[in-house]
């Protein structure tokens, strides 16, 4: 498994082409991008704070998890933080897997989790102002 | 020594990033943890308020040992 947190952009594909997963016969990808449009306000661009410590040990969790329930052999999940501007790359999250399945539904698993448990939170910056994003709770706390 | 960490919209409403606490007692509750960091402003905190302790999702009824570090923030956001 593969976690990395950077504040430089990524290409997805030449990420997810240099590892060489054996065995794999599906490889499934998810970019997430900053909307340019929040509740009828216009977007420039977001801050992404996160809690370092926290963020790679539960990233490391939620792939673990999803690569065992899903069968995966391999994870790959890359997340900026930082200012970026609206239509740039936030997150990568690639799995690959025997079978289309399991690869479709253990990316869907990962980047589900990641909106609820990841120590991540945003901040859109608009001509109006900046608002904070409202965020989730992890579902086994509620 | 407890190690207290503020995020987001509780860094900015408690004006705290990273403090150190001495307890006098340990374990405490984390909700025992916030008031003494928070006083009066804990009414302005938004709800659900989450914790982590170690670096692992917990809840204010969790308890913190001398060591530990305890993080409050809102609801988060990833991905």
């Amino acid at each position: 498994m593969i976690i990395r947190l950077q504040t430089e952009d990524f290409d997805a594909e030449r990420e997810a082409q240099a590892l060489d997963v054996k065995g794999a016969g599906a490889r499934v990808s998810f970019v997430g991008t900053v909307r340019d449009t929040a509740q009828d306000r216009t977007i420039t661009a977001l801050e992404i704070e996160h809690y370092p410590e926290m963020t790679h040990a539960e990233l490391s969790r939620i792939g673990a998890s999803a690569q065992a329930r899903h069968n995966l052999q391999e994870v790959l999940i890359i997340h900026r933080y930082g200012r970026l501007a609206c239509h740039e790359r936030i997150v990568l999250v690639t799995v690959w897997s025997a079978h289309r399945a399991e690869a479709f539904a253990g990316c869907q698993a990962i980047v589900d989790a990641l909106k609820t448990r990841a120590p991540f939170w945003k901040k859109e910056i608009s001509p109006e102002g900046a608002l904070w994003v409202p965020g989730q709770t992890p579902q086994d706390l509620k | 020594m407890i190690t207290v960490r503020c995020f987001a919209v509780v860094r900015e409403i408690l004006g705290c990033d990273t403090r150190s606490l001495v307890a006098a007692t340990t374990p405490q509750r984390a909700s025992d943890i916030l008031a003494a960091l928070a006083g009066a402003r804990v009414a302005d905190l938004p709800k659900p308020l989450l914790v982590a302790i170690n670096c692992e999702h917990a809840s204010l009824t969790s308890l913190v040992h001398d060591g530990d570090e305890v993080a409050f923030f809102p609801p988060v956001s990833g991905g």
